[in-house]
């Protein structure tokens, strides 16, 4: 299905047709992320995204608008704390003019300074936009608070304070470093032949000079030894409660097994982080939404266990329902937390949660723009082929080894606590 | 490019039924649309048609909800009842192999919710803390007081979820009547989507929505709601709704717009393109975002429905940039007003529009969403065919009477939430 080519200068290439539609969808990953980024410079990888729009050597500044949407096509790219990406779907006919954008984007960015400059404030616009959901800020006070040593540490927008600071010279540094054809992975699904699009690959990217690895995250985060709590008291209306467990990376065996037990708490949520599916967790018949959502305590909670190639977090997060309190919803998140990790998981809801699972699988690439996610994501943190390999992944996980899991990852030491806890404006 | 082609049958009692084949993943999405939404909530009860939304799928006459539950998360399907001014639909999607089960869930919460005390005393709950939550969004909060003074005294002012109070007050036989008024079979409509049989799918809907018993005369047409126009705007309106504790301000900008039905709905969707939506928010965004860095997001929009629905611009910004926005739209609403789209513009914009309608109906979702609206307002199955030529059709001039016919600073309604309040 997948036709992988590594070429000259190390860009390696990843092409699946599917012609269920005359579409075809082009990603570039680079190995760069907000945990590649040191102190002074968080948010340096999201700015250079943003940068990355912008005009390059052959692409004129002001004819960068419309370069793809003329061909029906929508473009985008986001930043998290392992890749960069970037992506066009548009019209087959429009494939080589795809490639034309993506090969610009790894070596021909400008970074004007007067366009760093203005894209500061949309960047600090873009922060304080999430500033003002109260979720957001408790997830990046715990997450901060999770993290002591691992750069996974700080948030993927960056801190403020770096953002007014850091200069033209920093963004372009970390373009140059990071945007090498041997740290980036390309990706096309679609309405396309196999053989044609490698050659218009070669004919785009074969000059790019290969460049040199960037070097990678040494940090180990040290075991937690005790429970973190954190507090943010700030005027509100309702308020919110979090945990987050540290736990393991994506290639570690003990991800499906908590990948399970996340679904037999909180329902399914499938693996695909840029749509999730479109779809709604199939949730209701589940532990936690029973304890809480229908027993009036909260309004919403749901689990998160991202797959991440150095051990990241497992987080749940739940909204409190008005009149109720956040030791009442803690004191039941935790209670299921204990009988999980005392009674285990009946063989009832592990068959239930893999059905939930495999159905997930399926929602997750139905568009080629979501294969060629899929696909790009799985390499970038992992390799293509796990992408392949999620279903038996999660058919061979065993009631035990769910068991062992949350023994093992939801304990107090382990965890990070944080309540929003709104204050009523004098 | 070949189109749809989806079957459509409509019911003896009234219901239609569209089918569309699709064999990208073995999934099926299936949409029960129905003619009901918030516009029908009373007067005192807002929040009736959210409630019921969320109670409906909460226990039907033969299934409790945690039957329901159980048998849903147990195949991995997913099912929710969403609602709107004018429509509420029971969304639902499964695996290929499960598409009889779930259609048959489907229709069983549409026909005979159970409307249980209990269930109705926590989603109640439920409800009013989203309405609580929202209360601390200024996006949300923006909106709201945006459509309180643009509509005034119209329907259209009122929220789709409710108010507190209003919900406080519904009772189960609210909910009932709501149903017994709202969930008739000529205003149902099913669609299914995915890995099917069209015909085969077609006969299990007759199946279990064929004996429905209308109340009304059934009719393979159904008549579009009348809504009243919304009052003349003749001045230009500013409201601040302060919130200190933001980081940054939510603008909501804009007018009455137009009905679903209007003749220039067409040249409005692409003038609508050209201003607000186009690559990063069309010449609003290549202003505001693009050269002068205010705002992460800015961009307008259509909402055109059964009645007037508003016409929008929004953009978030820092409290110190809220006169500069609001002084930015003005200026590139007048320049439109004078000078017009360029020719280019129009172009782009309507290579865009045209193109990426197939991208846009990829998916299962996305077809029977596309379906239901183009069923909702009669729009005819060939649509999604006749579409690039509507879009074609568009000139430059049509694009700038648009514009003249909708906008105009002067009689321009704003709100702003967030930390400002005017000088």
């Amino acid at each position: 299905m997948v036709r992988e080519t590594v070429l000259g200068n190390g860009l390696k290439v990843l092409i699946q047709e599917v012609h269920t539609a005359p579409l075809a969808s082009v990603w570039c990953w680079y190995r760069v992320g907000s945990k590649d980024e040191g102190p002074g410079v968080t948010g340096v990888s999201h700015w250079c995204e943003h940068m990355n729009f912008k005009g390059t050597r052959n692409i004129p500044r002001d004819q960068v608008k419309g370069i793809i949407e003329k061909f029906g096509g929508s473009w985008n790219g986001y930043t998290w704390i392992d890749q960069t990406t970037y992506l066009e779907t548009a019209s087959k006919d429009a494939l080589d003019r795809m490639l034309f954008i993506e090969a610009e984007r790894m070596d021909g960015c400008l970074y004007d300074p007067a366009d760093c400059e203005s894209e500061r404030t949309v960047i600090i616009s873009e922060l304080q936009g999430g500033e003002n959901d109260p979720e957001q800020l408790l997830d990046t006070e715990v997450t901060a608070a999770a993290f002591k040593v691992h750069p996974y540490h700080h948030p993927t927008i960056g801190w403020q304070t770096d953002l007014e600071t850091m200069t033209r010279e920093d963004l372009y540094g970390h373009y140059r470093r990071h945007y090498v054809p041997s740290n980036a992975t390309l990706v096309v699904v679609g309405d396309v032949d196999t053989d044609q699009t490698l050659k218009a690959i070669e004919k785009h990217f074969g000059k790019i000079p290969p460049g040199t690895v960037p070097p990678r995250v040494k940090q180990v985060e040290p075991e937690q030894q005790a429970e973190r709590r954190v507090v943010l008291r700030k005027p509100g209306t309702t308020a919110y409660w979090k945990a987050a467990f540290h736990a393991p990376a994506f290639e570690d065996e003990a991800f499906f097994p908590l990948l399970v037990a996340d679904a037999v708490l909180n329902g399914a949520a499938g693996l695909n982080i840029w749509s999730g599916g479109g779809v709604s967790r199939p949730q209701r018949s589940a532990r936690l939404y029973r304890a809480l959502v229908d027993k009036g305590l909260a309004s919403t909670v749901s689990g998160a266990l991202m797959p991440t190639q150095h051990p990241y977090l497992y987080g749940i997060h739940a909204g409190v329902a008005e009149g109720q309190s956040l030791s009442a919803v803690e004191e039941v998140v935790l209670g299921e937390i204990d009988r999980l990790r005392t009674g285990g998981i009946t063989p009832e809801e592990l068959k239930k949660v893999q059905a939930q699972l495999r159905a997930r699988f399926v929602y997750d690439g139905d568009s080629v723009t979501d294969i060629a996610h899929q696909i790009g994501y799985f390499e970038t943190i992992a390799s293509w082929s796990a992408y392949h390999a999620l279903r038996t992944r999660m058919e061979a996980v065993t009631a035990e080894q769910v068991n062992a899991a949350a023994a093992k990852y939801l304990t107090a030491s382990n965890r990070t606590l944080g309540w929003f806890e709104p204050q009523v404006e004098a | 490019m070949p189109g749809l082609n989806p079957t459509r049958v409509t019911l003896d009692n009234g219901v239609t039924v569209i089918a569309k084949s699709s064999h990208t993943t073995p999934a099926v999405s299936m949409l029960v649309g129905v003619r009901t939404g918030a516009y029908a909530d009373p007067a005192d009860r807002e929040g009736t048609a959210a409630l019921c939304a969320r109670v409906l799928d909460r226990g039907t006459v033969t299934r409790s909800a945690d039957a329901i539950a159980d048998d849903l998360d147990g195949r991995g399907a997913s099912l929710s009842v969403v609602t709107g001014r004018h429509q509420t639909a029971i969304a639902a999607t499964c695996l290929a192999e499960d598409f009889g089960s779930v259609l048959a869930l489907a229709a069983d919460v549409a026909r005979h919710p159970r409307f249980d005390d209990g269930e109705i005393a926590t989603r109640r709950d439920n409800l009013i803390t989203t309405i609580r939550q929202e209360e601390d969004n200024p996006a949300s909060m923006a909106a709201d007081a945006f459509s309180q003074a643009l509509y005034g005294s119209h329907p259209y002012a009122r929220k789709v979820r409710g108010t507190v109070a209003g919900v406080e007050s519904i009772r189960r036989q609210d909910l009932v009547r709501f149903h017994q008024k709202g969930f008739e079979p000529s205003g149902i409509t099913v669609i299914v989507v995915g890995d099917l049989d069209e015909d085969a799918a077609i006969a299990s809907v007759a199946k279990l929505f064929g004996d429905w018993s209308a109340f009304a005369k059934a009719s393979a047409d159904k008549p579009a709601l009348a809504v009243p126009d919304a009052l003349p705007i003749a001045t230009r309106n500013l409201v601040p709704v302060p919130m200190m504790n933001k980081s940054q301000a939510d603008v909501v900008y804009g007018f009455v717009g137009i009905r679903r039905s209007d003749p220039d709905h067409t040249a409005m969707s692409v003038m609508n393109n050209a201003l607000g939506q186009y690559a990063i928010g069309g010449r609003l965004g290549d202003n505001i975002r693009e050269r002068q860095g205010m705002a992460y997001y800015v961009f307008s929009s259509l909402d055109a429905t059964f009645g007037q629905g508003p016409f929008t611009i929004r953009a978030g910004v820092a409290a110190a940039n809220v006169e500069k926005t609001i002084a930015s739209i003005d200026a590139e609403l007048t320049s439109l007003l004078d000078k017009g789209f360029t020719d280019q513009e129009i172009d782009e914009s309507k290579s865009y529009m045209i193109g990426s309608i197939p991208r846009q109906l990829e998916t299962n979702g996305a077809i029977a969403s596309f379906l239901l609206s183009v069923e909702t307002f009669g729009l005819g199955l060939d649509y999604d065919q006749r579409l690039p030529g509507l879009l074609s059709a568009v000139t430059k001039d049509a694009a700038d009477a648009a514009a003249k016919r909708l906008l105009d600073p002067v009689r321009a309604t704003i709100a702003v939430a967030g930390p400002w309040s005017p000088a």
